[in-house]
């Protein structure tokens, strides 16, 4: 699904990432974890196409294809889906709008039919139990005054319904209260499957324990210093980061 | 005036060093009484209307261009403008959508235009069987049987001219400013609408259908009169380009609103921008004023400004009657070189009046973009009240954003909030958007849509839909 191969990626003059290998196979859900600073956050972005970033060295292939040669919305369109840290406020943009105009141009280049409102509107309200938001989410404008929880819950739902192959989620936990973590987690949980890969950003380890990842990395100065099962995290949990990077 | 008197005329121009080809329908350039006389007299009007021409003229003579706005261009030689040209034959124009600009066709094709509308808008001439010819019929039958009068001023002038008479310059004085002036001096034609007391005109009126809408000249005079208790709704302009060969448009608009009536203008301005270095384009520098005249009269400006290299215009009311509303809702966008200084004036006069301002400025490329507004309020106006907002969007960083409000309040109790935002389009936003699907383009287009929402809402549907797709075309390559 995901290859990654000594990755380079650096803001301005400062280099973030220094040599990433990472190997996804379809099915996977990976953990990356680490420290604040680690690069973690700029490995989700450079993967998600954000141009802030400039890649120096290495590759990524993605089905087969040079990811890092497609603009963010190719991407979009083959299946690769970011969950935003910060999830962007568009003022004057209600929600079900963007929604709509998500799914129908992710189906567009999938050569799936337009879905009409009615159809959209079946779909969403489906995919709105499961995250247990009120449809009144939908007429708010995208993110504009949302709570944290609310918008990684937005977050999720866009997720669910674009039905990406590869999810990155970026701290998708941060900010959540304990209800809302659950909701969400299992919110990823309903999205695993045989055909999809997820790619869990987090510094912290509540997350997997809802979601259990079948792999944990630790990302530390721009490097993975240390790759292990599941266990890992509570290793990490008990220990910190500077013990495991000691180590 | 004979065809002699007419070569000295021009002769006496060439002295300005202007040699013009000039079209048998199109007096030479140049300004004078003769000029005035003439344009009077082959429109067969009227003596009182030709002497108030002169009046203004003679205002005019005495009057400087304004020089306040936040506008930079070359002073205007008005003795190289032609002050009239016929209306073209439909001969004259092009035969068929081949002769056409294709960037035109393009334009329409973009925005979804039927093509026997296409046909019509870029002045194509066309037979009787066409079929916007019948609509136009049904649409004048169907505004008759209503009483409502839908003509061209030049007409209304012969078929209604104890009310032209009445309400011409009665809310735009001649000397009410300098291009006022010349307008009332030289003005073309453009539309007269009177609405009856109690009526409901029956559908929106659209310059789409007025029949000699092609080639109206570049000083437009429209008049419109709602009686007591009458509504309209009155869309001006077209959402296509016009192309225009000349430079100046000086138009003037008058509302008036009597007790209990309503007008809603809507404008979709998009004139000839020029080039990106600012080349060509039209200088618009336009006078429109209603007054609310009657008690709980309302008067609403709703405009899309995208087109023209400068835009002068500041849509205003004024508040007489008591709990009269005035409203403004507009999007001024300035791209390429553009330079955009427009706004509103409220003038509360009577008690309990009230006005909305909702400016939206959109600058991109070079654009200068200038929100400029005055709410004023007399001694008298109590417990009026106004609020204004006015944000700017800013694309790039070569584009400005200035916002000039002015208050002059006299009356204690009256209460005014004024709001004003300016923010930019983030990377954020169109990376955000990108990794949902959408192109870089349909995420602007998104991002600036949400901007201007407040304001598309109060256009009519088919107009919102249009003005919106508009606002893309506009802003087509404005990232990447």
């Amino acid at each position: 699904m995901l290859s990654i191969r000594n990755l380079h990626a650096r803001v301005g003059d400062k280099p973030i990432l220094k040599g990433i290998n990472l190997e996804i196979k379809t099915g996977e859900i990976h953990a990356i974890m680490g420290p604040n600073g680690s690069g973690k956050s700029t490995l989700s972005s450079v993967l998600a196409g954000r141009d802030d970033y400039e890649v120096t060295d290495g590759e990524v292939i993605y089905q087969g294809q040079n990811l890092l040669e497609l603009e963010p919305e190719e991407r979009a369109w083959a299946g690769v889906f970011l969950s935003f840290q910060y999830p962007v406020e568009i003022p004057g943009v209600k929600n079900i709008y963007l929604l709509k105009a998500a799914v129908n141009a992710v189906r567009e280049h999938r050569g799936q039919p337009e879905l009409k409102a009615g159809e959209f509107l079946k779909l969403v309200r489906e995919k709105l139990k499961v995250m247990q938001m009120d449809e009144a989410f939908l007429h708010r404008n995208v993110n504009e005054g949302f709570s944290g929880g609310e918008k990684k819950r937005n977050e999720i739902l866009q997720m669910q319904l674009l039905e990406p192959t590869l999810a990155l989620l970026d701290e998708t936990d941060s900010g959540l209260d304990v209800d809302a973590l659950r909701i969400v987690g299992e919110g990823i949980n309903r999205m695993r499957s045989p055909d999809r890969s997820v790619l869990l950003v987090t510094h912290y380890q509540r997350l997997l324990d809802v979601v259990k990842p079948d792999f944990v990395h630790v990302l530390a100065q721009g490097e993975i210093k240390l790759s292990g099962d599941h266990t890992l995290a509570q290793r990490l949990e008990r220990e910190g980061y500077e013990g495991i990077e000691a180590a | 005036m004979s065809q002699q008197e007419i070569d000295q005329l021009v002769d006496q121009d060439y002295k300005y060093g202007f040699v013009t080809d000039i079209e048998s329908d199109t007096l030479p350039p140049g300004l004078n009484e003769d000029v005035i006389r003439e344009i009077s007299t082959r429109k067969g009007e009227p003596e009182w209307l030709l002497e108030w021409r002169l009046e203004a003229y003679a205002k005019w003579l005495t009057m400087t261009p304004p020089d306040w706005a936040h506008v930079d261009y070359p002073p205007i030689d008005f003795q190289s403008i032609s002050y009239f040209s016929a209306p073209k034959k439909q001969g004259d124009g092009p035969q068929s959508l081949d002769e056409v600009d294709p960037a035109l066709i393009d334009t329409y094709n973009k925005l979804g235009i039927p093509l026997e509308e296409q046909k019509m808008l870029a002045g194509v001439a066309v037979d009787a069987v066409f079929d916007s010819v019948s609509v136009v019929t049904t649409f004048k039958e169907k505004l008759h049987e209503a009483g409502v009068v839908f003509c061209p001023l030049s007409e209304a002038v012969h078929s209604h001219p104890e009310l032209v008479k009445k309400f011409l310059g009665a809310v735009i004085p001649q000397n009410d400013n300098y291009y006022a002036a010349l307008n009332s001096a030289v003005f073309s034609d453009g539309s007269f609408v009177y609405i009856p007391k109690g009526v409901r005109c029956p559908m929106e009126l659209s310059t789409y259908f007025r029949i000699n809408q092609q080639n109206t000249g570049q000083f437009e005079r429209t008049l419109i009169v709602a009686e007591e208790g009458s509504y309209v709704s009155y869309l001006e302009g077209c959402t296509a380009p016009q192309r225009d060969e000349n430079q100046l448009h000086a138009a003037v608009v008058e509302l008036v609103a009597e007790t209990d009536a309503e007008i809603k203008y809507s404008t979709v301005q998009n004139w000839f921008a020029g080039d990106d270095d600012g080349k060509g384009g039209i200088y618009n520098f336009v006078t429109k004023r209603g007054e609310c005249r009657g008690d709980r009269s309302k008067i609403s400006w709703t405009q899309l400004e995208t087109g023209s290299a400068i835009t002068w215009k500041y849509p205003s009311c004024v508040l007489i009657g008591a709990d009269s509303v005035g409203e403004f809702y507009s999007v001024a966008v300035a791209g390429k070189k553009q330079q955009a200084d427009t706004g509103t004036k409220m003038i509360h006069i009577g008690p309990r009046t009230r006005s909305t301002i909702i400016s939206k400025g959109i600058s991109t490329a070079r654009g200068q973009n200038a929100y400029r507004g005055l709410v004023k309020v007399l001694p008298g106006a109590v417990d009026a009240r106004n609020f204004t907002q006015c944000d700017s969007l800013l694309i790039g960083d070569q584009c400005g954003a200035h916002t000039f409000p002015y208050v002059e309040a006299e009356e204690p109790s009256a209460q005014l909030e004024h709001e004003a935002t300016t923010s930019k389009v983030s990377d954020d936003q169109l990376f955000y958007l990108r990794t949902r699907g959408m192109t870089e383009e349909d995420a602007l287009n998104m991002v600036v849509n949400g901007f201007c929402k407040e304001v598309f809402q109060k256009l009519p549907m088919e107009f919102a839909v249009e003005a919106e797709a508009l606002l893309g075309i506009t802003l087509e390559g404005a990232v990447g």
